[in-house]
């Protein structure tokens, strides 16, 4: 039956002439054994998302050509394939390794440090080998030039890196901490090193360094912004009830693997690195990233469990009556999928009492969500795409202002106002929100309101 | 010349449910699977919230069902009549596009009774010889209880399926229907909650002595991952069921349970606009290599193939057997051949109950809500006095509220200020008692090719000839008295009634529901049917034509879970068995 499943029709006779050339047995144990050795490449570039960055907009994969916006410049993702001309095709592992870990170029350039090589200093030399053997024989060459990264001056001028890299980099090779366990261990070297977490997940210091590289910073994944987007902390209490700190070790799982769990779906750039990159991992690894995170929560103050609001806030829904402009646009908008408790259904619909992306002091991801939608990535471990609508055709600038005033404050939330201005700056940012099955081909003029979008159409 | 396609295993014509199951389990089994879908793509993403809640649009104007230039047909009610073709869907609505009908059912997920599965041994059994209208033509499914059991367990897990079971191993559970066949499991989500309508006759079925029990239902009463691990969501009580594609995951369809995990699969892709003209046959007939289709541009692509799986509505499969010269077309002045043979619908009836001081919150419910009673189907209870066979779901169901068609008392103008009057002092005080019958196969109504309309590609319609016959017309009288009992037991202020009056014909305008079945029934033998028990067609071994035209006759329930059973219990025996050592899978 697993022969079966393997094998079609058409395959079947492929396979009866490859077995009838057979290999000589010493061959074959070579081949078996860099085959294990390229798979695990091919796992630890998932585990590093490597093909995030280096894969531009419908490009080959690994080929470059993603443009990272900065204030700086634009700095674009180079074709890492094995092309010789082109791509890495004539690094050495030295110089290999020393692109990943230090941030050296082949020609002995320094690297931005949009790439990560800050973390990835992290990963061991058995890993390095078996990426650099998946990258040389198994991805396929793709000889086709990216664009020049074009910094403004003096960060046009890389020799500058240099001193950045005296400064911040050199937090050197992953140290096991020995008072951990096996599992603990292997979860700081993946989040720590190749998961890179901390890229968004550490807040910033004044030269764009992440403060610390490891959990003996304290503010190593606390949290901060992406894009204007909050980025939820991986270590302590914040002020949403049912946000990361308060989930169990499988509830943690589940998330990673699926983009998806029973309080929270993801949003923003954490669905890509699902898609992309933790759904591929085993769940060994999920488990090890789980343990570690929380055995490096920090304490702090927890949220007060408020059930008398959570109770006020549902019964008013349910009630509907004297509702504020807010709680009316919950019911016509939200509560279908979101209920009048605010809890949405396991897995499916994300709660909005006690979410992260509600409590954030920074609204933006909010506001994003409500005017664009967001949706799960398909995985292995759960396939379905659940997308959520992007109201932002059929609200105004007030109209989600009020309404996401409302979700900040309902049941156990807790979170400041939203401004009409907040929300058309993030609108400005967000591609033009058609009514549903209806393409519009410009975006609004400046200051025309959605509804003027809708009767125009 | 035409395209020709890249070989594949196996292609699958239609990625409605049948389609659906067929292709994720054979690309799970490593073949190389192609579906080719008549109609548009349909998404989640596209049919999002709250774009679907609009009667006019999907209800009135029928957006998600198949156009009348696809797939028109010619209907007559006898030999002597000249058939004319259908321009709009009245008695029944098929979908198209990616989902198919899967994607605008009312989502009753109903098994089959066992006796329902052995008809004819049971009638041979239960009436004198000569007692039944002799042009009858009914017959066993192939198939056994056992045989299928498993896979009405499997397909409900699919589904989410939301009820109460009546009979587990045997045992009878209190609230479900204890004339069930036995379950191994019990359903996977309990059922969808309660409204007024339900409780009132389930009160009144129970004092006359019934046993009510919540409609089976496949919109999901709570969140549910399924065995591939798809979501359905909890339904939320829209009402937005029948004629619409679910806008919040709930309701199961190819989309919320199957599609997503398929296209995950590198050796599974399809192609939507892709319009099946025929399959196509290697010159001794015994085998098809593969089909031809017109693509979105209206080219003629041959698509090559090792297996064929015809998994379009019950009708397009029957005519693209008959288009491709797969097995002898159905004589219905001979009884010979078998393509066309024991075409069967289904009829209903309901009385409508009117309270001025009963609000029914009709806008607050699922397509599925309702109670329903088995205490008349075959086997429950005795007919042999009426001299008729057959019987019904008798239920209370409530499928939504929108307001277009709403019923008002009798009387009431059905338009201008008269209406709107009705409307406001009427709208939400009605509920339904209703029934759903069996239909049984007959000589004279069948399906055949029209002889004068053809399609937008020059081939001939199907004419579909159909008429009640008096079996089904004393059925309906039988069952509205029974009705009409439970009326005066729950005692509205009025009613209005809606039956077959004993001298009715078949109406093509009116709706009834989407349970088409037969014209290319299974059995055990090529002298009773077009298709072997693993729906494998007995004349070309390798097409297989799962759906509603494999059914002898129709029983009372919904067909959908009989044609999710049959499918995983034909794709199990070509993957077990077909694959290895293709041919013929039932000797004879």
């Amino acid at each position: 039956m697993n022969t079966m499943r393997n094998i079609t029709f058409l395959a079947a006779a492929a396979c009866v002439a490859l077995a009838s050339t057979a290999l000589p047995a010493s061959a074959q144990q070579s081949s078996s054994d860099e085959k294990a050795l390229i798979a695990k490449g091919e796992y630890i570039a998932r585990a590093g998302d490597c093909v995030a960055c280096h894969t531009g907009p419908g490009g080959k994969p690994f080929a470059g050509g993603l443009a990272l916006h900065s204030a700086v410049g634009t700095i674009v993702s180079t074709n890492i394939t094995p092309d010789k001309q082109f791509g890495i095709g004539n690094y050495t592992e030295a110089q290999f390794s020393a692109a990943v870990r230090d941030g050296i170029r082949g020609d002995g350039a320094h690297l931005y440090p949009a790439m990560p090589y800050t973390a990835y200093a992290k990963v061991s030399d058995a890993d390095i080998h078996a990426l650099y053997t998946y990258f040389m024989k198994a991805v396929e060459p793709v000889a086709a030039p990216t664009e020049p990264t074009a910094l403004i001056f003096p960060f046009n001028m890389r020799f500058g890196l240099g001193l950045w890299n005296k400064a911040f980099a050199g937090a050197g090779a992953f140290k096991p901490n020995p008072q951990a366990s096996a599992e603990i261990n292997r979860g700081a070297y993946l989040v720590e090193g190749l998961g890179h977490c901390g890229s968004c997940h550490t807040p910033r210091g004044f030269a764009m360094q992440e403060e610390g590289m490891d959990a003996s910073n304290a503010a190593f994944l606390t949290g901060g912004e992406l894009e204007g987007w909050p980025v939820p902390s991986l270590r302590g209490p914040t002020k949403a009830t049912k946000g990361f700190a308060s989930w169990t070790q499988a509830e943690i799982v589940d998330y990673l693997g699926t983009g998806r769990n029973a309080h929270a779906a993801v949003g923003g750039e954490m669905k890509p690195a699902v898609e992309r990159s933790l759904a591929y991992l085993n769940d060994a690894d999920l488990n090890a990233i789980a343990s570690y995170l929380k055995s490096i929560a920090q304490s702090g103050p927890t949220p007060p469990a408020v059930p008398e609001k959570v109770r006020a806030t549902t019964d008013k829904l349910t009630a509907a009556k004297d509702l504020t402009l807010g709680e009316r646009l919950y019911l016509d908008n939200c509560g279908a999928c979101h209920f009048a408790g605010g809890q949405g259904a396991a897995r499916v619909f994300p709660a909005l009492d006690g979410a992260s992306i509600v409590n954030a002091d920074n609204p933006n991801g909010l506001i994003a969500t409500i005017l664009g939608g967001a949706q799960t990535p398909s995985t292995d471990r759960s396939p379905s795409v659940l997308p959520m609508p992007g109201f932002g055709y059929r609200l105004t600038d007030k109209e989600v202002a009020s309404l996401a005033t409302f979700l900040r404050s309902g049941w156990s939330n807790q979170a400041g106002p939203v401004s009409a201005d907040q929300v058309a700056a993030m609108r400005a940012k967000l591609p033009p929100q058609p009514v549903p099955g209806i393409q519009i081909e410009d975006k609004p003029a400046k200051g025309q309101t959605a509804e003027a979008v809708h009767a125009s159409h | 010349m035409a395209i020709v396609n890249d070989a594949v295993d196996v292609v699958v014509v239609g990625l409605g449910w049948t389609g659906s199951i067929m292709s994720i389990e054979l690309a799970k089994a490593g073949l190389k699977v192609r579906a080719l879908e008549s109609g548009p793509e349909r998404t989640n993403a596209e049919e999002i919230y709250p774009k679907p809640a609009d009667q006019l649009g999907y209800s009135v104007r029928q957006k998600v069902f198949a156009k009348a230039r696809q797939s028109a047909l010619t209907v007559r009610h006898n030999q002597s009549q000249t058939a004319l073709p259908t321009r709009r869907w009245g008695a029944f609505k098929p979908g198209n596009g990616v989902g198919g009908a899967g994607v605008h059912w009312t989502a009753v997920l109903i098994r089959p009774t066992p006796t329902d599965l052995k008809l004819k041994t049971w009638a041979d059994q239960t009436y004198k010889p000569g007692q039944l209208q002799d042009d009858m033509t009914i017959q066993d499914f192939p198939v056994t209880w056992d045989e299928m059991e498993p896979h009405f367990d499997f397909f409900e897990k699919v589904c989410g399926a939301s009820g109460q079971a009546g009979n587990i191993k045997g045992v009878i559970q209190e609230g479900g229907d204890p004339f069930e066949g036995p379950r191994s499991n019990p359903f996977p989500l309990p059922p969808l909650k309660d409204t007024l309508n339900n409780t009132i006759f389930a009160k009144a079925a129970k004092k006359l002595g019934y046993h009510p029990f919540p409609n089976p239902s496949a919109a999901a009463s709570g969140a549910w991952t399924n065995p591939y691990g798809v979501q359905i969501a909890p339904c939320n009580y829209c009402g937005f069921c029948s004629d619409y594609y679910c806008l919040n995951y709930s309701k199961a369809s190819p989309q919320t349970t199957i599609l997503d995990a398929a296209k995950r699969l590198s050796n599974f892709d399809y192609r939507v606009n892709a319009h099946v003209t025929r399959v196509d046959l290697h010159d001794d007939k015994k085998t098809a290599k593969g089909v031809t289709y017109i693509d979105e541009k209206g080219q003629e692509v041959f698509q090559p193939a090792n297996i064929v799986i015809l998994a379009s509505f019950q009708f397009n499969n029957v005519r693209l057997m008959m288009l491709s010269g797969i097995g002898k077309p159905y004589d219905p002045n001979t009884g010979e051949g078998q393509i066309g043979r024991n075409y069967a619908f289904l009829s209903n009836g309901n009385a409508t109950l009117f309270f001025k001081d009963k609000n029914f919150n009709p806008f607050v419910t699922a397509g599925p809500t309702g109670q329903m009673i088995n205490d008349f189907s075959p086997g429950t209870f005795d007919a042999t006095p009426y001299d008729f066979i057959g019987g019904a779901k008798l239920h209370s169901s409530q499928a939504g509220g929108a307001p277009i068609g709403a019923a008002l008392p009798h009387g009431t103008p059905s338009w201008g200020a008269g209406w709107k009057k009705g409307m406001k002092d009427w709208y939400g005080h009605s509920m339904k008692v209703s029934i759903t019958t069996t239909c049984m196969s007959y000589r004279g109504n069948y399906l055949d090719l029209d002889p004068t309309y053809k399609d937008p590609y020059g081939q001939p319609l199907l004419r579909m000839t159909f008429d009640w016959a008096q079996n089904e017309l004393k059925l309906q009288q039988f069952l509205r008295q029974r009705v009409l009992e439970i009326v005066k037991e729950i005692g509205p202020d009025s009613y209005t009634e809606s039956f077959l009056k004993p001298d009715a014909h078949w109406n093509t305008t009116s709706y009834i529901s989407t349970h088409n079945v037969g014209g290319a029934v299974m059995g055990e033998t090529p002298n009773d049917s077009a298709i072997n028990k693993y729906m494998q067609s007995w004349d070309v071994h390798n097409v297989f034509v799962p759906g509603g035209n494999a059914f002898p006759q129709n029983f009372q329930a919904n067909p959908t879970l009989m044609l999710g059973a049959l499918t995983y219990f034909s794709v199990k025996q070509i993957t077990d068995q077909y694959i290895k050592n293709p041919g013929p899978l039932v000797q004879i």
